[in-house]
């Protein structure tokens, strides 16, 4: 078989494109946030988590401190452990290739393998995905990185509202449902309340605190708040939920 | 203040996350409680992060053109816009309004 004949490399470039593209929010706004272009390459480059990497600069924007800047992109980075474990049980990848396939699971990568179901089709997808991802984030970080330094002053052009709306846009698809939405309104409480008493950046790590606890009290799905993103599968995704919503109905009547 | 090695320390600590996966038993994928925290953590820090960069400046809350983004960032995603234009809204919406003399 062709190896673009296959689903799961088609699905898997197509994701590429989307998130790749997106690396140079990115760029823009840590070059905006006063990293210089080797720091900002470091982050894509070699801690290469979106959320974590846009994690890091927001803390640092807001005035808090490194320490605070790399609690948060630790803990933002948890779910990427759980991912390893989930790619480890599905791919059994052996000896040495683990250690490149770390480096590139992500949200993306881990979705686009776990939507297949041959095993084959599975490690295709998530290659395509990861290395696709790798590339090109890494090439339109750059990008962003230079447009960034050519702007000048960030507030005119509005940089400080684009990090708003990019950590808006990164929790906005792990939203589904009525329980992500308390443990963000939550958050964001303990945030407000947080903020005139501790350090800036600190009141992140008392959000992530008040989540996390919620989570360990709690009885909810257990896979809350791991979506990709960027979704591999939209359609199918509200295909099934579409189904879903039918057999409800039909229970209902 | 120099970020160098904080930020190598948290690429590190990344990778390490990410490797760790690899290793640990299978066993503990089944542990729910684990799941759940790393995935009610991730919502908690990221909806943290909208707050701190809408509404924080330094240890004080300003309501001023970022807000403005906020709004235009929740109606983009709400029309189902992909992630760079929410960006492209969100950053348009703050300048906008700085040009409107809101700041």
């Amino acid at each position: 078989m062709k190896l673009l004949e296959s689903p799961a490399v088609k699905v898997g470039l197509s994701i590429s494109i989307a998130t790749g593209l997106y690396g140079i929010s990115f760029g823009a706004l840590a070059s905006a946030s006063g990293f210089n272009f080797w720091q900002t390459m470091a982050f894509s480059l070699l801690m290469f988590s979106g959320g974590s990497q846009f994690a890091f600069i927001g803390v640092v924007a807001g005035g808090g401190s490194g320490i605070a800047a790399m609690t948060a992109a630790a803990l933002l980075g948890l779910r990427n452990g759980i991912y390893g474990m989930q790619m480890n049980a599905l791919l059994r990848p052996g000896g040495w290739l683990k250690y490149p396939q770390a480096h590139i699971t992500i949200d993306e990568s881990t979705a686009t393998a776990s939507g297949q179901s041959d095993p084959d089709e599975q490690r295709r997808g998530f290659w395509t995905a990861g290395v696709g991802i790798f590339v090109l984030w890494n090439i339109f970080t750059a990008v962003g990185a230079l447009a960034g330094d050519a702007l000048g002053d960030p507030k005119q052009w509005g940089l400080d509202g684009a990090a708003v709306a990019a950590f808006l846009g990164l929790l906005w698809p792990r939203l589904k449902g009525r329980e992500p939405w308390a443990i963000a309104a939550a958050a964001a409480l303990a945030t407000i309340i947080a903020v005139p008493f501790v350090p800036a950046g600190v009141p992140i790590l008392v959000a992530a605190v008040v989540a996390g606890a919620i989570g360990w009290f709690s009885h909810g799905r257990s896979d809350e708040g791991m979506e990709p993103d960027v979704d591999p599968y939209p359609h199918e995704r509200s295909r099934a939920d579409q189904a879903d919503q039918d057999s409800k109905e039909r229970n209902a009547e | 203040m120099n970020l160098w090695p904080w930020i190598l320390i948290a690429c590190g600590l990344a990778y390490l996350t990410k490797l760790s996966g690899y290793f640990v038993p299978a066993k503990l994928l089944r542990s729910p409680r684990m799941m759940r925290v790393a995935g009610t953590m991730t919502i908690g820090l990221l909806a943290s992060l909208t707050v701190v960069n809408a509404v924080a400046s330094g240890q004080s809350l300003a309501f001023d053109a970022r807000l403005g983004a906020l709004v235009a960032g929740a109606i983009a995603l709400w029309l189902r816009a992909p992630f760079l234009v929410v960006v492209i809204v969100g950053s348009a919406a703050a300048a906008c309004l700085r040009l409107l003399g809101w700041r």
